[in-house]
């Protein structure tokens, strides 16, 4: 079974990003840039099921500008077989990566695609659940556990009570939740070896589809700062401001 | 202009969560629909019946219903919304699950998890772990939206009185079968609609000391318990505990953060809370540059005194 591992380029999650005094967007230029940390568990899921057999052929597939070659470089040193790069500038709405993605799929016809369940900066939790919909396929949202059997499999999902058994017909999409594993660090070797694997560049046009946005972003700001607190020197003194000064017990 | 509200429940109750959507829907403005797609769930088609500003409660059931799978969901969902521009959810995993498969089924980009309503096809996001604030306008011809429930207040149930319509679900195929469910089992209120809540991070140090040091001062408070990622991928607590930009996003009256340092992605659940104390032995620790009232000290000297005194 062949698997497809979308992977995002994004801010790093140690950045405090900031917002453009304009209003515009938020400032992305020298900022550190990384693979969604979520699409590094989506990647190590990948590469254990070709570790255990279950997976033959692993393909990293990014939608993003010529810099996203990183990530995808990431993935293959972790494991994956082989790369495509989508490149496209500016905003990719998940509606679009969805449809790009669904269109690899159609080339490709993997058994599994294993998504993140969040990209870290625009936080949609969109992806996976619409490029599920556009192939008609059965869909493994939240995943922190994944046991292939034969034409099925049956996916452990964090849900807001605590947890849930799903079983699903393959092909499917998974997106990984935090607690599906934990990603190993590519070695040294590895990531040589990741240099000489095979990365394809397409473009949107090359797979016929729109990716225009159709979100207008009409402006972002900081979100309302907190005032600074103060430092109670016992539970006491804590216990009399919570009483009387801000009531809340 | 009509909007239809997917529900969020269990057969027997309607969520907290979805009164808290019921708002934010009021204010984009038009004729309000609820959907109560389930199996056995009367009870809960009438708690919608009752809620104010709404026009009809559609019910829908089958078994394929009953843990509202995202498959059977989408597609009852798809099959309603002839009738309506708008779809809405709480930012539930249920809500989080479904909408987007509807939204790609009918070729519409979601608009997740927003915190206000600017106007029918305008609103606001936090993006970036809540570090900016996104205004957003929607440009298809229908909207699919998620709300971020600790944004807006509950509905308070009483003033409706709605007609409940039958609807027949579609059938969905065999995509996806539901197992089981193991759930957390907890007396005490629930984090999303608590009003205290005692949290613990990796400082708790194990299972029991996390249960046997927050326990008992939150069940003097009758506060909720939360947790930190480290907690919980440290297995000090279950997944559902987590707060946080992956985990649940909260905004109690109280937040008390013990040996919580105050990573971004922590900030992000908890920082719209209205007063936050922190405890740690690290002065430090960023956490304190958001709480109202820091203690520098040890939690497990703290608690105790705090449930004492209490
Ligand atoms: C330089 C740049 C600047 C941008 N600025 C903005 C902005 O200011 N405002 C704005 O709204 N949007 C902006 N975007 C677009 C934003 O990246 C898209 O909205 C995003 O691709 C989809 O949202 P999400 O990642 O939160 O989706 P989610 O649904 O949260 O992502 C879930 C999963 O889908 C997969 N996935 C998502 N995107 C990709 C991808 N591109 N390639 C491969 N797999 C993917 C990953 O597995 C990911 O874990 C920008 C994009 C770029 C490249
Ligand atoms: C993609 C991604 C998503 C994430 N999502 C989330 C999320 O949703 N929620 C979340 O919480 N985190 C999330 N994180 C993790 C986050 O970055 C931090 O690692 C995490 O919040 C740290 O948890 P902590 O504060 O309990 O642990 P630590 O950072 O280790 O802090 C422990 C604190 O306890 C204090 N301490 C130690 N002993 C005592 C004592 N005896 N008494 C009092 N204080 C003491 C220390 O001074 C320290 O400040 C995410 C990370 C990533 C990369």
């Amino acid at each position: 079974m062949k698997v497809l591992v979308p992977v995002k380029r994004v801010v790093d999650h140690n950045v405090k990003i900031r917002v453009k005094a304009d209003g515009s967007g938020v400032d992305l230029a020298n900022v550190k840039m990384s693979m969604n940390p979520f699409d590094e568990i989506a990647v190590e899921e990948a590469v254990r099921l070709k570790e255990s057999g279950a997976a033959s052929e692993i393909v990293a597939v990014s939608v993003g500008p010529a810099q996203a070659q990183d990530v995808l470089r990431t993935a293959l040193a972790m494991g994956a077989d082989r790369a495509i790069l989508i490149t496209a500038e500016g905003t990719v709405e998940p509606l679009a990566v969805a449809k790009l993605l669904a269109a690899v799929v159609r080339e490709e016809n993997p058994g599994l695609v294993v998504l993140g369940k969040q990209a870290i900066d625009d936080d949609c939790n969109q992806t996976g659940q619409m490029l599920s919909a556009l192939l008609g396929w059965s869909q493994g949202t939240f995943a922190s556990k994944v046991e292939i059997a034969g034409e099925r499999a049956k996916i452990t999902r964090e849900v807001d009570g605590g947890l849930q058994a799903i079983d699903i017909s393959l092909p499917a999409v998974v997106t990984a939740d935090l607690r599906l594993n934990e990603p190993r660090y590519a070695s040294l070797p590895n990531i040589m070896k990741a240099k000489k694997k095979p990365l394809d560049q397409k473009t949107p046009a090359d797979f016929g589809v729109d990716i225009a946005p159709r979100l207008k972003v009409l402006g972002v700001e900081e979100p309302a700062g907190r005032a600074a607190g103060v430092k109670v020197g016992s539970v006491s003194e804590l216990l009399d401001k919570l009483r009387n000064e801000a009531a809340v017990i | 202009m009509a909007i239809l509200l997917f529900a969020d429940h269990d057969n027997a109750t309607l969520s907290d969560p979805t009164l808290r959507a019921l708002t934010a829907a009021a204010k984009m403005g038009g004729e309000i629909d609820i959907l109560v797609a389930g199996k056995g769930a009367d009870a809960v088609a009438a708690a919608a019946a009752i809620l104010p500003g709404v026009r009809a409660v559609i019910q829908a059931e089958s078994d394929a219903l009953e843990h509202r799978l995202a498959e059977p969901a989408a597609a009852l969902i798809q099959s309603l919304m002839g009738g309506y521009d708008t779809l809405v959810a709480p930012a539930t995993t249920t809500g989080k699950n479904v909408l987007p498969r509807v939204a790609a089924l009918l070729d519409v980009m979601q608009i997740s998890e927003i915190t206000e309503v600017v106007g029918p096809a305008t609103f606001k996001r936090p993006i970036y772990a809540g570090n900016a604030i996104e205004t957003v306008e929607a440009t298809d011809a229908k909207r699919v939206v998620t709300v971020r429930t600790a944004s807006f207040d509950a509905a308070q149930p009483g003033a409706g009185n709605a007609l409940v319509n039958s609807v027949e679900a579609a059938d969905a195929g065999d995509l996806s079968r539901f197992v089981e469910n193991i759930l957390s089992a907890s007396d005490r209120p629930e984090l999303g609609s608590a009003k205290i809540i005692v949290s613990g991070g990796r400082a708790l140090g194990s299972d029991e000391k996390f249960q046997s040091t927050l326990s008992p001062v939150a069940d003097k408070l009758g506060a909720a318990v939360g947790a930190s990622r480290a907690a919980v991928d440290s297995g000090y607590a279950p997944n559902d505990l987590q707060v946080g930009q992956t985990g649940k996003v909260v905004a109690p009256e109280l937040y008390i953060a013990c040996g919580i340092s105050g990573a971004i992605q922590h900030l992000a659940g908890m920082k719209d809370s209205k007063v936050i104390v922190a405890i740690n032995t690290d002065e430090e620790a960023p956490i304190f540059q958001v709480a109202d009232y820091g203690l520098v000290g040890d939690l497990f000297e703290v608690l105790p005194q705090l449930e004492a005194q209490l």
